[in-house]
């Protein structure tokens, strides 16, 4: 349907100079263009092209992760056992939904719905923010048992900081989680540790928070370079097997099978993830604005460009995620 | 002051609301006050800062190349230290780039003729324009920043892992400043596009346009698909200095050759960001100036395209030494060599244009020649970069600093300066000295060939880039490099004399001064706050047989009886 009134006044007003708009049939009609179907047609054009530039803008950093992970496999096969596939998956889930509350909200602000088109815009903004409150806790785990990227990545987790984490509430889960994983690997460990001597505790080196990345050696912290399991992690792994909360800290530095380069995962992830997330929050931003004006009364069949353009940028937002899930979550 | 196609200024309705704003209704005079243009939404007066903001960095950047000739007129130090050396040539790399080549010709020539030339009233989205132009000044701000905070000495391509490890503190500032400034350049091509798109008045059909409007709108389409890329990599180097994420510094496995290909994969096709929006003007100088319709309309329009197209499959011709596999070096090298189909194209259709032209030698023009025979030059040493085993001798030597000065300056700028004369008397209403004109262009071809000649052979008697000293056998060449930059200087602050003392004591300029049939020249100079009162009548703007010299109006005037109706068709243009 063609909601747009063909308004063929081709003579500019002689008094509207100004910006502002002018006494036309569309209140929201631009002095410099000639018909309201003009000026919808470029708000779109130039949406589709902005969305062009945000392909490129990610597209770099997905060509970044094709690249990485062609050239260290066992990189990504191993650290993405740390990413928690339910949480990730509720989040895909959370975005796909607010943007089909997005598209309904389009669908009903060219129907002159009003209320109709604010209940699907509030909507999507919570889904918006639950999509974020979702990333916070995932990311404030990692970043308490030190899944960072560079240096980060190689220091030891402080005791308290990790108990702390165990704690709360809907970290737990994810805590437990990693706890099965990581009492297995403790387990095989502690077998295999006992049949070839103990490494010297080349892990120390990692213990010393580095003043510059130029003093990091990757290569000693390969597989190679393990410190063998301490008594207090072996009880601790033993205690998580059997449903116990508490379980050892720095899981990945104590693993045997921790590749070379892993902090590079981290690095990738936070990037890409986390400028998915500046993306969110400038889409919670938009969302905001399109309420404040839709309550205003400025939508209806005539004008809703701006809904329709925000919803294509929040479709673009939520495609970019379904790219990123199963890209780290789901491939192993 | 009457004009030809559009009512006399006086008939413009809505009269100028300013009291004593002078006789006619222009841009310049429309309203008063700083804010007034801070804060215009006129793509005129937005282009008008543009340009100078584009100018004063020039005269900044141009300071810099000075510094750094000076200081390599001698072997061994001659009056700056190294490390400052090492500052000044990444600024003058920097602040030519990024502030003064890519914005000078789309953001402030673009802006200010791109509406009129189309017979729009302004560009498709003002606001997102001027947001454009705070961003392209914030950007400039954090460029001044890091000066100020110890300044960078990374080379204006940032190459990792020297990027993230030098310890100077400008560092991050700049990657921020050019990461805006990126955005900047990605808007103003995302509202070109949507104008030329959109905004044509019925009978401008795409192949109406000026040659100008295609070679911008080529060039907003590098702007708008590879900017993000460069946005995304210095964000990435920012980072990787800020928390060392280990993706390009090869001490974390990171991979400093990723850093080139996706620097490249952008600032490749920013060389033709530089270069086809200068062709464009060419295209359109040496059309008017010989008074001869354009020779090869489509080829020119659809060589502009090509070259955007083909830029963006080149890159990895400045991987050539940094351990490519010889497979992609040999693709690269094929692709490299065919964008010179294109150029040719163009350069071909230029001189076929001369060819029995009436041409008259105005300024605009001399640097429209001068332009054939730089850009002649600058491309076919390209040839020899892109030639593999040729690339290895001269890598990272002054052949390849003479040849992309031949191509960035020798093209892009002359083109630019060639399209500042060119409507600067639309622009600003006045005239300028034609005579010191030619005088400051033929200081500047010399200057400038002095300057860069030498460095082909210094660069191919194996002189590298960069260096802060050299061996005695190469001083007579330095030495007459700088003597020749001191000449072009000379030539640009005559320049700058000259167009400044135009602006208050010059003659008033007719509207069309130089016998253009585009739609600009058929506006008054300056041209008026909407642009054209009634959408303009659109016909060939390259037919120059109804364009006749006329005493009274001191200029040219387009004779309407002359004028085939057949020509004049008014289909729709959206």
């Amino acid at each position: 349907m063609t909601a747009i009134d063909a308004n063929t006044n081709k003579t500019s007003d002689p008094d509207g100079h100004g910006h502002e708009g002018h006494a036309s049939e569309n209140p929201f009609q631009a002095h410099h263009f000639d018909t309201p179907q003009q000026q919808y047609e470029s708000e779109k054009l130039g949406m589709w092209l902005f969305l062009g530039t945000e392909i490129l803008f990610f597209g770099a950093l997905f060509a970044m992760y094709t690249i990485l992970r062609a050239n260290e496999p066992e990189v990504f096969s191993y650290a993405s056992q740390y990413l928690d596939t339910i949480l990730g998956g509720i989040n895909t889930a959370v975005l796909i939904v607010s943007s089909l509350t997005m598209a309904a909200a389009v669908h009903f602000a060219q129907r002159s719905k009003k209320g109709l088109m604010l209940l699907c815009l509030w909507l999507t903004l919570f889904g918006a923010i639950g999509f974020l409150v979702i990333k916070y806790f995932e990311y404030e785990h990692k970043i308490h048992v030190h899944l960072t990227w560079g240096p980060g990545f190689y220091m030891p987790v402080d005791e308290a900081e990790a108990t702390a984490v165990g704690d709360g509430g809907t970290v737990l889960t994810v805590i437990q989680e990693d706890a099965l994983a990581v009492s297995e690997e403790a387990g095989k460990l502690a077998a295999e540790a006992e049949d070839s001597l103990p490494q010297p505790v080349q892990a120390l080196v990692a213990a010393v928070p580095p003043a510059d990345a130029s003093s990091i050696a990757p290569a000693a912290i390969g597989p190679g370079g393990l410190s063998g399991v301490d008594p207090e992690a072996k009880i601790a792994a033993e205690r998580a097997a059997a449903g116990e909360v508490e379980h050892s800290d720095k899981p990945h530095l104590e693993d045997e099978r921790l590749p070379v380069n892993t902090h590079r995962f981290f690095a990738i992830y936070y990037a890409m993830t986390g400028l998915h997330g500046i993306h969110v929050v400038v889409g919670i931003v938009m969302i905001l604005w399109l309420i404040i004006r839709g309550m205003k009364g400025h939508f209806d069949r005539r004008h809703y460009a701006p809904v329709d353009n925000g919803g294509l940028y929040w479709h673009i937002v939520d495609l970019v995620w379904i790219f990123l899930f199963p890209l780290f979550y789901l491939i192993h | 002051m009457t004009t030809i196609d559009t009512p006399r200024a006086g008939d413009l309705a809505g009269a100028p609301p300013v009291a004593g704003a002078g006789p006619v209704d222009n841009y310049l005079t429309w309203t008063k006050g700083a804010l007034s243009w801070i804060f215009t939404l006129d793509h005129k007066r937005i282009g008008v800062m543009y340009l100078t903001g584009v100018l004063v960095s020039f005269l900044v950047g141009g300071l810099f190349a000075l510094i750094v000739r000076t200081e390599l007129i001698a072997p061994g130090k001659t009056f700056i230290e190294p490390e400052t050396y090492n500052m000044f040539f990444t600024l003058h790399g920097a602040v030519m780039v990024f502030l003064v080549i890519i914005p000078s010709i789309p953001a402030s020539l673009g802006n200010f003729v791109l509406p009129i030339m189309l017979g729009a009233k302004d560009v498709a989205f003002p606001r997102l324009n001027l947001f454009s132009f705070h961003l392209w000044m914030i950007g400039a701000l954090f460029t001044v920043l890091a000066l100020l905070l110890g300044g960078f000495d990374t080379g204006w391509t940032f190459y990792t892992p020297y990027s993230t490890k030098t310890d100077v503190g400008g560092v991050v500032p700049v990657l921020f400043g050019v990461f805006i400034l990126g955005f900047s350049s990605i808007f103003t091509g995302l509202n070109f596009i949507v104008t030329v798109h959109k905004m044509r008045p019925p009978g401008m059909t795409w192949f109406r346009m000026p040659l100008f409007l295609w070679a911008v709108y080529a060039t907003a389409l590098i702007q708008i698909l590879a900017t993000p890329v460069l946005a995304i990599t210095l964000m990435l180097v920012g980072l990787e200095r800020a928390f060392q994420i280990g993706i390009f510094d090869p001490a974390m496995g990171g991979d400093p050759v990723l850093f080139q290909h996706f620097f490249w994969f952008y600032s490749h096709p920013a060389v033709y960001i530089m270069i086809l929006p200068a062709m464009g003007i060419i295209s359109d100088l040496i059309s008017v100036h010989s008074h001869r319709h354009i020779f090869g309309y489509t080829f020119i329009a659809y060589s502009s395209v090509a070259i955007a197209i083909f830029s963006f499959l080149v890159w990895g011709h400045h991987m050539f030494t940094s351990g490519q596999s010889a497979l992609l070096n040999t693709i690269f090298s094929a692709i490299t060599f065919s964008v010179a189909v294109p150029s040719a194209i163009k350069v071909f259709n230029w001189l076929a244009t001369l060819y029995k032209g009436s041409i008259a030698l105005n300024t605009p023009m001399l640097y429209a020649l001068g332009f054939i025979f730089l850009f002649t030059i600058g491309g076919l040493t390209g040839i020899y970069l892109g030639t593999l085993n040729v690339d290895v001798h001269l890598h990272d030597t002054y052949f390849v600093v003479a040849h992309f000065h031949y191509v960035m300056m020798g093209s892009a700028l002359i083109g630019f300066i060639g399209g500042l004369h060119h409507w600067w008397p639309k622009m600003f209403g006045r005239m300028y000295n034609e005579n010191a004109g030619r005088i400051a262009f033929v200081l500047v071809f010399i200057g400038f060939n002095v300057t860069f000649f030498t460095q082909f052979m210094l660069g191919s008697q194996g002189m590298p880039r960069r260096y802060y000293d050299y061996k005695p056998e190469f001083e007579i060449y330095h030495f007459i490099s700088t003597i020749g930059s001191y000449v072009m200087a000379l030539g640009f602050f005559l320049t700058a004399i000259y167009l400044l003392h135009s602006l208050f004591r010059g003659v008033r300029a007719p509207a069309n001064p130089w016998g253009g049939r585009s739609l600009e020249w058929q506006c008054t100079s300056p041209p008026p706050h909407d642009n054209f009162k009634t959408t303009p009548t659109v016909g060939d703007c390259y037919d120059f047989s109804v364009v006749r010299w006329d005493d009274d109006e001191n200029g040219y005037v387009v004779d309407r009886s002359q004028m085939d109706s057949s020509t004049e068709s008014s289909g729709s243009g959206h």
